[in-house]
């Protein structure tokens, strides 16, 4: 009997949410930093967070990962769903590179040392493996923060969080450090967020721009759109802030 | 003026010969306030990291309160503890008075506020900084303290070297709880004042000459700590570690 052969169909990618945010405000004091965040990321997607400074990006970021609690609403994780962060200026302990992201690993009730053979891994990821005995303190600025991604790295998160990643870095540092984490995401199938000043590097890390100012999220856009099509009647701030006259 | 001098070579010709009674004078005022400063360091350090990281009400009055007993009067914390330790005190029962037990514990007492005061201080500005980057690690309230102790050791052995300076230096709660025991409870802050009271100013002198080398030693000690940490942390562009150390 002949097995009659189907073509097959191709299925249409289910969108699987990972993360979502509903009516989060965050308060210091008497300033609303963040008004009424409402927000759906999806696994794989790649979100730039732009805006002027005081715009909400950073707190956006820090309350997305947990460590600053929302005055009101919440924010869901899936279950499961690991996430990391790399801060602006990543704090490096005294202590020797491995050492630091072994640290990372032992924090998730790792033995240390599976957690050293591990952070060895991670720190090749970075091309960091020659340095992997140094004093972190030592450390340049692009390598300091290429050491702060591979601790975000060693604990496999589906989804980083960078602030402003490359925001202190020198141009060949900046490329440097850019080309390593976009690699690393790419290789690993993670979702990224992260707010940035640099327009290139937004337009060339990001698949969606959300535009922020005083705390509310005024755009959310696909990059190309967000870029390249006019935005003044529909979006008039994310318009001002293209060019040039929000920041 | 002559009198200076002459107690001054006095007091050098007691050192050289390396008089006994001066020098066991010497090496229990060591041992005093090296277990003093050991004993308010490890509880110190533990309260002020707690202190530093946790929020709870009332925490303003305590932070208050301990900074007000910075200022603490040695005569004071002596009788306070002369009052715990007297054969009718909630301690009597350990027979402590007179001896340098009682000492050690006045001197701990003291010293326990500077200790405590300036690691919150330390810890605080530093979970300001970075303890939100330990938080999101995964590290709990403790262990955060923990880790900020940790990361600012050298600044710790300043705090200590500060709380070893204050202890070696005080004379009224040694001299109330110790009772000034020739030969057992007489350390060099309560030998000083004895001797300047009765005259012999070249022993007192020569005490005082001791314990101006001791201070000086501690500082060299800071300055060479502060050194070898430049060699090996290389130039460390964190404005706080540079202002504490």
């Amino acid at each position: 009997m002949n097995q009659q052969i189907i073509n097959p169909q191709p299925i249409p990618l289910k969108k699987e949410l990972q993360l979502q945010l509903h009516g989060v405000d965050v308060q210091f004091g008497t300033h609303l930093a963040l008004k009424q965040i409402d927000l759906n990321v999806y696994a794989g997607e790649r979100v730039a967070f732009v805006g002027a400074n005081g715009s909400g990006k950073s707190t956006l970021l820090r309350v997305i990962h947990g460590v600053l609690p929302v005055s009101n609403g919440q924010v869901h994780w899936q279950p499961g769903v690991q996430q990391a962060m790399v801060f602006q200026r990543p704090h490096m302990l005294r202590t020797s590179v491995v050492n630091f992201v072994a640290l990372a690993l032992w924090l998730r009730d790792i033995p240390w040392r599976d957690a050293k053979e591990q952070a060895l891994l991670a720190l090749q990821q970075v091309d960091l493996q020659d340095l992997a005995h140094r004093n972190a303190k030592t450390l340049s600025g692009g390598q300091q923060q290429r050491l702060a991604f591979a601790r975000a790295l060693a604990v496999h998160p589906q989804c980083m969080l960078l602030d402003e990643p490359t925001s202190s870095l020198d141009p060949h540092a900046k490329r440097d450090v850019e080309r390593i984490m976009e690699h690393s995401i790419s290789v690993n199938a993670m979702t990224l967020l992260f707010s940035s000043h640099n327009l290139g590097q937004v337009k060339r890390l990001a698949t969606r721009v959300i535009y922020l100012e005083n705390g509310h999220i005024l755009a959310d856009l696909p990059t190309e759109q967000f870029f390249h099509q006019p935005l003044e009647h529909s979006h008039p701030e994310a318009h001002l802030f293209l060019r040039g006259e929000r920041v | 003026m002559s009198s200076l001098t002459d107690s001054a070579f006095a007091a050098m010709d007691l050192i050289a010969q390396q008089d006994p009674l001066l020098w066991s004078v010497v090496a229990r005022s060591l041992w005093v306030s090296v277990w003093a400063t050991a004993i308010a360091s490890v509880f110190g350090i533990c309260f002020g990291a707690w202190l530093a990281v946790t929020r709870f009400y009332g925490r303003g009055a305590l932070l208050t309160l301990l900074n007000t007993l910075l200022a603490l009067p040695s005569v004071v914390v002596g009788l306070v503890v002369y009052l715990l330790l007297s054969r009718s005190g909630p301690l009597g029962y350990l027979g402590w008075l007179f001896s340098l037990k009682a000492m050690v514990l006045a001197q701990s007492v003291l010293v326990f506020p500077v200790v405590a005061a300036l690691t919150r201080q330390c810890v605080e500005d530093a979970d300001r900084l970075h303890g939100e980057q330990l938080q999101s690690l995964g590290a709990g309230t403790g262990l955060r303290s923990l880790l900020l102790v940790w990361d600012e050791r050298y600044v710790f052995l300043t705090i200590v070297i500060t709380a070893f300076g204050r202890a070696i230096s005080e004379v009224g709660a040694v001299m109330v709880v110790g009772g000034n025991i020739e030969g057992f409870t007489r350390v060099m802050t309560t030998a000083i004042a004895l001797e300047t009271s009765k005259g012999d100013l070249p022993l007192a002198l020569a005490l005082g000459l001791v314990l101006l080398a001791v201070v000086l030693c501690l500082n060299i000690l800071v300055a060479a700590l502060r050194s070898w940490r430049l060699r090996v942390d290389g130039a460390t562009s964190d404005p706080l570690q540079k202002a504490w150390v």
